[in-house]
């Protein structure tokens, strides 16, 4: 059977039959409904002049969040709300993000703004007032080359919610989008591409026997890229959000674990209070719109030796656990990368959780991103350092990169030396010694291998100065 | 200004197109509803940076279906040229291939899709032969793209063996995208008689129908371009959207419908031109105190393949390498060379910025020599007023206001407490540095092509009052449209919204220059002033005359007209006169005054006037890593009296986020074949809103008036702001000197990426 895609677009029900379920949103807003507000400037998520607003339901209230449209699939929009800059004026009146934009000059070439009018009407959505700080990390995915930012921080900086005629409409928007049927296993299928989204685990373990060569989607911000940058024909795609064991999160007094789908968004609550370098770190990975859309599953899955999530996991001894119908294993994410983009996964498993154990009171963990760009940046290398003291002798040692290698890497030769050592300033000096050996990390466009070997015993001296707090700043950047 | 302006000159209004912005109604060339059976493209380039085409196969890909046309350069019915300035600058390459994303074959299929599939069947045969990839190699084979060219004031030989101290150095400086938001776009739709209807996001739709004119063998008469806005321009849809515009057109003419070329931002990125990387080497003499004697710098620019405008790009390198620094005996010359690389073009300040980037680099290196504040040897080689005020092209300065600005800057940036404060704190701490600097600059604003220097302006007024008004210039965001139209409404008096500005087309106004220079609103502002005032003078003649008074007894306030005792409104007088058959379509012109230069002689006046500003910026630097950041920026900017201070705000603020961008995080890395690497955002990094300065302070300077006749009194705003981006340059310098404790040399290329930086620091 053939479902059809349902979804809201502003506050009209769509139902999309005839539509390869693959195609991005964007270009379904400007090629199939010509409605031009959101636009392209880069077609990989980095630019945010294609952000739309996803709005679905979480808790009983409709949650709202900046995407990017431009790598987003049409088959994910199911049972969701899409707003998108035209829906925002209502009775011939600007929304007040747009009057703010307007009252702050905060457009001048224009191409960029309706994306930064999605970001900041996602914002106002939040109900709160936002410092400069936060501002910052909600706009990092919204590139502006003419204003130079500041009037836009400032209309960001006055938004006061005061309502609009989507909070008019809620219980509306809620009853639409309960009617569109999510149970049960759904199957859109055009041009070649069948897009599946199963409703639970054993349903999508079935799909992953029947497909193996099927690509499972989370957020979709590598996946997309293969419409949008290749225009490859991906056959099956499998969408992971509703099935409700991928997106647990749950803490427990020594550790937090988080199903594979759920969104680096939802996770930084969590890593706020448990890992701090983390969630300072994790703010700095993608955008919002990515953070709103990726997930730390797929950062790892996809097995970059760049991805930024897996340092810090490896650093933290942090393991997965693979599920498929013959059942569930547990690996330690430091032993789950083989080689370039390759692991242990099994063709028929799935990636189901991610467990960090929960700090001990002896371990001091500090993550660092060095990247060109502080926001929104790809690592040139990045280095996660996880220390159990004895006192002050190294009791074990978690040192992690990635940057440096064909996969995320432990620094075992480095650890090795450092275990059962003084942490001391000389002990540290050889160390870093050891670790300019450890590596022959490449040259590329991010970094030559002089600076990634120099920066990464760097850092394993700035971790030592943090430890030992004679570095109150961990960088450059401070957050209020 | 007046306090009763509301909205014409000097008014703070918003952007024309604020609110289209805002809403998504705002319609750019992408957006515009297609033709029924509108075709799409994709464009084949060449893997090579040098080689020669053997062979072209395009039968399987003309087979291919949804394919209705794959052509190259032999199917071209005219000129296979868009070179600017000199010929021979090909769209589709003919037998030779010189950089990696040279275009070579053109498809249009029913899709975007199926044009880039068909693309896979089209082989190439080539013979590769060696590329000049660098800009050194370049020059040391002389390898040039058009002549040197050199100015010359003194003797600058003697000057340096005369000298009390003498250094020589050398520094190399990266080029930058322009990364407009909106890439390169053209739809062409093809119309009887083989004419040609084109809207083309460009800067210089004269050019473009020029272009497009002679590449399909027709009169200019027979090529409309049409641009309403770009999203972005910044130089980079001055010359380079013709190549797009042509391969477009030429589609359109072989199938006989409506085509869209549109580059995804990778393609954008490689097929067009950059900001001009330099090469510099410098040797000065000079005194103790660190007074420059004697200069002679040499000025190297990767011009790419081809021309393009970089002569005029080098000329203007030139004409800026004395910033505000009075040179006596200098000799200055400039080297265009040719690479096997993407041909680099014009982006905001044409070469100015990297002119003036040596001269603040030579200044920064005696003070290290001298451990000396850089800002004090910065002052002390500023131009006069009265004397020391002629520069290497010989035009004397008549109107510099840098020892104002810099006295103002001092204080309100609070700069010696604050130059004290840091080296205290870099005392005090091991890894993180801060730094700080002070750098004045000066602009001279006309295209140094003194013909360049005319606008044109078209302006109906209708029977109900309401005004029509067309110039040549394009609005890219800078606000242009919004400025002119604030120039007409004053003329007029009436209100802002009387005025309208439609698409720039070559229909209404001909023969226009791009806009560029930062010429935008004083050329065009002074043409549709020029128009302007030929309708006022038939209304107060016909308001004098209808009323029986005295033509100087008329008078336009508050959209009224009064004359004598009489009044009515603007519009009723409007009306009237059209039934009393008066003319209300007026076209304006203006050409700039005073300018000329001669290059036989590098001598004359290519500046009707200079702009002027400074800028102190402070930063925050990681020694372990080499991460910076600017944590305050304080700009005192000099606009003239500004026509619109937001509008001039927000190039301002703009100008330097864009400037700092080129010095610090935007580097295009190419590899050693010569494909560039970074041709995206995920790899080349523009700033994003948490780069900016912490502490951003940004003033127009107050109660001046440019001393030349411009609109209004206004000045020049679009590039002159970018050089500001410098001061960020030179406080990372100073961040990185303290970590040598002032005492040691700093070798730092441009951009300051946190790997340049840590490369500066590890050296010392």
């Amino acid at each position: 059977m053939v479902d059809s895609i349902q979804f809201l677009l502003n506050q009209e029900l769509i139902s999309l039959r005839d539509i390869n379920p693959s195609m991005t949103v964007l270009q379904y807003l400007r090629e199939k409904q010509s409605i031009m507000g959101t636009k392209e400037g880069c077609a990989e998520g980095d630019c945010g002049a294609c952000s739309v607003v996803l709005v679905e339901i979480v808790n009983g209230e409709l949650s709202y969040k900046a995407i990017n449209s431009c790598i987003l699939f049409v088959g994910s929009l199911h049972g969701k709300q899409l707003i998108t800059v035209e829906g925002l004026k209502y009775q011939n009146k600007l929304h007040p993000v747009q009057q703010a934009m307007v009252d702050f000059h905060g457009s001048q070439c224009g191409f960029c703004t309706p994306g930064f009018i999605m970001a900041l009407f996602a914002m106002y959505h939040m109900q709160k007032s936002f410092t400069v700080n936060e501002i910052h990390n909600q706009l990092a995915g919204n590139l502006c080359r003419c204003t130079g930012y500041r009037p836009i921080i400032d209309a960001a900086a006055s938004i006061q919610f005061s309502g609009d005629h989507f909070e008019d409409k809620k219980e509306e928007t809620k009853t639409l989008l309960l009617s569109i049927v999510k149970g049960g296993l759904l199957t859109f299928r055009s041009e070649g591409t069948t897009f599946f989204i199963p409703d639970s685990l054993e349903s999508l373990l079935e799909l992953r026997q029947k497909y193996p060569d099927a690509r499972l989607l989370a957020g979709g911000t590598d996946l997309g890229l293969m419409i949008s940058k290749h225009f490859q024909v991906l056959s099956e795609i499998i969408l992971l959000g509703n099935v409700s064991e991928l997106k647990d999160v749950t803490e427990t007094e020594d550790q937090l674990s988080f199903g594979a789908a759920v969104s680096y968004t939802d996770l930084l609550p969590h890593f706020e209070n448990n890992f701090p370098s983390l969630y300072k770190m994790v703010l700095r990975l993608g955008s919002t719109q990515i953070r709103n859309s990726g997930s730390m599953g797929g950062n790892i899955m996809n097995a970059s030796p760049i991805g930024d999530s897996s340092p810090a996991l490896m650093a933290l001894g942090a393991s997965v656990t693979l599920a498929s119908l013959n059942g569930e294993r547990e690996v330690l994410i430091s032993d789950l990368f083989v080689d370039y983009r390759k692991t242990t996964l099994h063709e028929e498993e799935v990636l189901l959780s991610i467990k960090i154990p929960k700090l001990k009171e002896k371990q001091t963990f500090e993550v660092f991103k060095i990247s060109k760009r502080f926001d929104q940046d790809i690592s040139t290398c990045c280095g996660a350092f996880c220390v159990e003291f004895d006192d002050s002798i190294v009791k074990e040692v978690k040192i992690a990169f990635g940057g440096m290698a064909a996969t995320p890497i432990r620094a075992k030769n480095t650890e090795g030396f450092l275990t059962g050592k003084q942490w001391t300033e000389e002990t540290v000096e050889q160390a870093e010694k050891l670790l300019q050996e450890e590596f022959t990390p490449m040259s590329d466009f991010r970094g030559s291998a002089w600076y990634r070997t120099k920066v990464s015993s760097n850092l394993l001296k700035k971790f030592y100065l943090v430890s030992t707090n004679q570095l109150e700043d961990t960088g450059v950047v401070h957050y209020e | 200004m007046s306090d009763k302006e509301i909205s014409g000159v000097g008014a703070y209004v918003v952007h024309d197109s604020a609110h289209k912005h805002v809403t998504g109604e705002a319609v750019y060339t992408d957006d515009l509803p297609e033709l029924p059976n509108c075709l799409h493209t994709w464009v084949v380039t060449s893997p090579h940076a040098h080689a020669k085409i053997k062979s072209i196969n395009i039968k399987r890909a003309e087979s291919f279906e949804g394919v209705e046309a794959v052509l190259s350069a032999k199917d071209i019915l005219g000129t296979n040229d868009v070179g600017p300035i000199f010929p021979n600058e090909p769209v589709l390459a003919e037998e030779l291939v010189e950089y990696v994303g040279q275009p070579v074959v053109i498809i249009a299929a029913q899709t975007r899709e199926l044009a880039r599939e068909a693309s896979h069947l089209v082989k190439v045969e080539y013979e590769i032969l060696t590329p000049i990839l660098d800009v050194r190699e370049a020059l040391e084979k002389k390898h040039f793209v058009a002549e040197p060219h050199s100015l010359q004031i003194g003797d600058s030989k003697k000057a340096l063996a005369n000298a009390a101290n003498r250094l020589q150095g050398e520094i190399d400086l990266g080029g930058q995208d322009h990364f407009y938001l909106e890439g390169q776009i053209c739809v062409a739709h093809p119309l009887e008689d083989d004419d040609m209807k084109v809207y083309s996001s460009t800067q210089h739709p004269a050019e473009v129908q020029k272009m497009v004119a002679r590449f399909l063998n027709l009169a200019k008469h027979s090529v409309v371009v049409e641009v309403r806005r770009m999203g972005g321009g910044f130089g980079g849809k001055e010359t380079q959207p013709a190549n797009i515009a042509c391969m477009a057109a030429l589609l359109a003419n072989k199938t006989k419908k409506s085509v869209k070329l549109r580059l995804g931002r990778d393609e954008d990125m490689i097929i067009t031109g950059k900001r001009h990387d330099f090469y510099f080497t410098y040797d000065v003499g000079y005194t103790n105190e660190g007074e420059i004697t004697g200069i002679e710098l040499n000025l190297a620019s990767k011009c790419g393949h081809v021309a393009d405008l970089s002569t005029s790009i080098l000329d203007r390198a030139l004409f800026f390498s004395d910033s505000v620094y009075y040179l006596k005996d200098a000799t200055i010359n400039g080297f265009p060379c040719k690479t096997h690389t993407v041909s680099n073009t014009a982006f905001r300040g044409f070469g100015g910025p990297q002119g003036s980037f040596i001269i603040e680099e030579v200044i920064d290196v005696i003070s290290n020599k001298l451990k000396k504040n850089p800002h004090e040897v910065r002052k002390l080689n500023y131009y006069g007023t009265e004397d020391r005020n002629v520069t290497p092209y010989h035009q004397t300065i008549e109107d510099n206001i840098i020892h104002e600005i810099t006295d103002q800057l001092e204080v309100s940036s609070d700069y010696q407490k604050r130059y004290d404060e840091i080296r205290e704190y870099n005392k005090n701490n091991k890894y993180y540095k801060k730094g700080i600097s002070f750098v004045p600059t000066k602009f001279g604003v006309s295209f140094t092509t003194a013909f360049l220097n005319q606008a044109g302006a078209l302006i109906h007024i209708y029977a109900d009052g309401s005004i029509h008004l067309n110039h040549g210039g394009t609005e890219m965001g800078q606000g242009l449209f919004t400025k002119v139209a604030q120039v007409v409404a004053s003329e007029f008096q009436v209100d802002l919204s009387r005025v309208k500005i439609t698409a720039t087309t070559t229909e209404k106004v001909p023969n226009t220059s791009a806009t560029a220079a930062s010429s935008g609103s004083d050329l065009n502002g002074m043409a549709a002033q020029n128009g302007a005032q030929k309708l006022k003078r038939r209304l107060i003649k016909f308001a004098a005359e209808k009323y029986e008074v005295d033509q100087s007894s008329v008078t336009f306030k508050n959209n009224m007209v009064y004359a004598g005792d009489n009044e009515i409104s603007f519009n009723a007088l409007v009306g009237e006169a059209y039934f009393a058959r008066v003319s209300l379509s007026a076209t304006g012109f203006y050409k700039t005054p005073k300018i000329y230069y001669d290059r036989s002689t590098s001598k004359g006046r290519p500046f009707f006037y200079y702009t002027y500003g400074a800028c102190v910026a402070e930063v925050l630097l990681d020694t372990l890593t080499g991460e910076c950041k600017v944590t305050r920026a304080d700009i005192l900017h000099d606009v003239g009296a500004s026509l619109s201070p937001n509008i001039d705000m927000g190039q301002i603020e703009g100008g330097f986020v864009q400037g700092m961008g080129w010095l610090t995080n935007e580097e295009l890395k190419w590899d050693d074949k010569g494909s560039l690497r970074t041709h995206a955002p995920s790899t080349y990094k523009i700033p994003v809103s948490r780069d900016i300065p912490d502490v951003f302070n940004v003033e127009i300077l107050k109660n001046h008036k440019c001393k030349e006749e411009t609109i209004y009194s206004s000045k020049a705003v679009g590039e002159p702001p970018f050089m500001h981006g410098m001061a960020v340059w030179h406080a990372i310098k100073d961040a990185i000197k303290s970590h040598g404790n002032y005492e040691k040399e700093v070798k730092l290329n441009a951009p300051a990426t946190p790997e340049e930086i840590l490369r500066a620091l590890d050296s010392m």
